[in-house]
């Protein structure tokens, strides 16, 4: 198969072609995105696809949708923030809670672990409602802080990065014991920085869930001012009715800083989702 | 603070492991409290309450003293309860999306792992649909299959398809419509999983077949195929209990709708509990989520032993 390292070989060379095609297929949707938030309204539906737009109109439209009747800068705020402190938490927690399970031995680890475990094969829509009742009772409801603890406590950066942590050779540990750091030291000096690389990755990719994430919005907010990104690219829709240009506009703009994100932590985002194999 | 039960475990012998090993279960505690006591307070505590509530005729509005014990009665109205049956078969109508997507990843993960140049860009392409905010997704998807004038039914009738179909607006093609934007967006992630199988089959192996003369569908049914075994069955777990979980898109592109055609147990859940406040029996459906969830992982759980060569 593999007849020569140097050489260009031909069967590859189709098959790379062939692949090409199929990933356009992956593209396209997003082409025709970005290619009709350029359009004026009335050549948006205009066949064959104009794919380079005649009538540019870009400009215009992003400044409707950022500046406009319904600022998207102020929800991009509200996202940010979010997103921001969320992933902070998150990967703090998971990381302490990570090195509890791996590095220290102590009673009912293994008991409280299986526990931790289990629940995160329940469905979270499952558990809604009592999180809702108790949101109402607590005064989260209907506050940013209150998103921000219900994304925090995500059991999954636990597991990623507990394999991580399991890694480090334990000798290390013991030395460091021996020398008489105790483990919050061990922690901070040694195996964090260690595992510093899978903590960016679950950071880069908790970032990217937080961004995304429409259920929890859509039921712990009610108040505009207060709303994210997926739910005010909603409410701009229903908002805007039959303004498809803005409405692609608004998505551009949704998915802009999570593809900025994910180009710059590519390699680690990918390899991460391998070795880890975690789904949001 | 924690070094002192050290420093007189060196004067005290008989005492030094004791307190050595009070030491060690205290700083296990303190570091997994915060992650312990989140998931305490926010998932194990609703999950009592949800089957608490499971019990009781209760609406959100009424306030405590409204609560109704009714025993088993939600659970009685469930299973004569049209909306829901329809909701349970069309997740397991949805559960045929797995493997389509899982067999897809598995051939593209091949190609790409092994047969073409290019091999980051492939990556970084196929997996753009599952970074994407999903409602921005699924609202390009909206647009795209619009019945009369949407970009995917201009083409098929430029390509000779005089009556397509009306993809979401269709109750006969508005779930599968679902399935295939699902198809679309879970490729990336199972494609890079399945790399990362393919990655760490020994090569040799194919050397070893290369000599005995194997040709190419040889080596993949007898090698490939079965040392990526417990990755698919990975991929299978997951991917099944997240098909229960489908939500975001269905919400934002068809609401259940039209006529329930779409709608999935999780909607059914949010749609009683959120839109008609009926409490008491969105909790059962939640717990009817739990029971399936449960019975799926510990029927893949038996399943593992039988199938999954290691």
């Amino acid at each position: 198969m593999e007849t020569s390292k140097t050489a260009f070989n031909w069967r590859k060379g189709v098959l790379t072609v062939l692949m090409f095609a199929v990933s356009i297929l992956f593209l396209l949707p997003f082409i025709w995105m970005l290619v009709t938030s350029f359009k004026i309204e009335k050549d948006v539906f205009v066949y064959p696809i104009e794919w380079i737009p005649r009538h540019w109109h870009a400009i215009e439209n992003y400044k409707e949708v950022w500046v406009g009747d319904y600022p998207f800068w102020k929800y991009y705020l509200n996202s940010v923030k979010i997103a921001v402190i969320t992933t902070c938490i998150s990967a703090l927690f998971s990381s302490l809670a990570a090195y509890g399970f791996s590095k220290i031995k102590f009673k009912g680890s293994n008991f409280v672990f299986l526990i931790v475990l289990a629940t995160y094969m329940v469905p979270s829509q499952a558990i809604l409602i009592p999180q809702f009742i108790l949101y109402r009772q607590i005064g989260l409801f209907d506050s940013h802080w209150g998103l921000i603890i219900l994304s925090s406590f995500s059991v999954l950066g636990t597991f990623m990065l507990r394999q991580f942590f399991m890694g480090i050779h334990q000798e290390y540990i013991e030395s460091a014991k021996i020398d008489g750091a105790n483990h919050f030291r061990i922690f901070w000096s040694i195996a964090f920085p260690l595992v510093k690389p899978a903590v960016a990755t679950y950071a880069i990719l908790r970032f990217i869930w937080t961004w995304n994430d429409y259920q929890n919005p859509l039921i712990f907010l009610r108040t505009d001012s207060l709303f994210t990104i997926p739910l005010a690219m909603q409410k701009f829709t229903s908002l805007s009715g039959e303004f498809y240009s803005l409405i692609m506009a608004a998505a551009v703009s949704a998915i802009l800083p999570l593809l900025i994100v994910f180009i710059i932590g590519q390699k680690s985002v990918i390899e991460g989702i391998a070795l880890g194999g975690v789904k949001g | 603070m924690e070094t002192s039960p050290q420093v007189m475990g060196k004067l005290e012998k008989p005492r030094k492991v004791r307190s050595l090993q009070s030491g060690e279960t205290l700083a296990g505690w303190l570091f997994v409290s915060p992650m312990l006591i989140g998931v305490c307070i926010l998932v194990l505590l609703p999950i009592v309450a949800t089957i608490v509530l499971s019990f009781a005729d209760w609406n959100f509005v009424q306030g405590w003293k409204g609560i109704d014990w009714v025993g088993f009665g939600n659970f009685k109205k469930l299973f004569h309860d049209d909306q829901f049956i329809r909701s349970v078969r069309n997740n397991f109508i949805f559960l045929f999306a797995v493997p389509i997507y899982m067999i897809i990843s598995m051939v593209l993960a091949v190609v790409i792992d092994r047969h073409v140049y290019l091999k980051s860009y492939f990556k970084v392409a196929y997996f753009m649909p599952y970074i994407s905010s999903i409602v921005a997704v699924a609202i390009v998807w909206q647009v795209l299959f619009q019945p009369s004038f949407g970009p995917i039914n201009q083409i098929l009738h430029t390509l000779g398809v005089s009556n397509p179909p009306k993809w979401i607006a269709d109750p006969k093609f508005a779930l599968i419509s679902i399935m295939m934007i699902v198809v679309w967006t879970s490729i990336g992630f199972n494609m890079i999983i399945y790399i990362a199988g393919l990655q760490s089959i020994p090569k040799d192996l194919y050397e070893a077949a290369d000599i005995d003369g194997a040709n190419g569908w040889t080596k993949f049914a007898r090698i490939t195929f079965p040392l990526l075994s417990p990755t698919s069955f990975f991929l299978l777990v997951t991917g099944i209990i997240s098909t229960f979980k489908v939500f975001d898109i269905i919400a934002v592109m068809t609401q259940g709708g039209p006529i329930g055609s779409t709608s999935l147990m999780v909607w059914y859940l949010y749609d009683t509990a959120f839109v008609n406040l009926k409490v008491g029996y969105a909790s059962s459906i939640a717990v009817m989520l739990f029971i399936f969830v449960l019975a799926i992982t510990f029927g893949q759980w038996l399943a593992q032993k039988k199938w999954v060569n290691y």
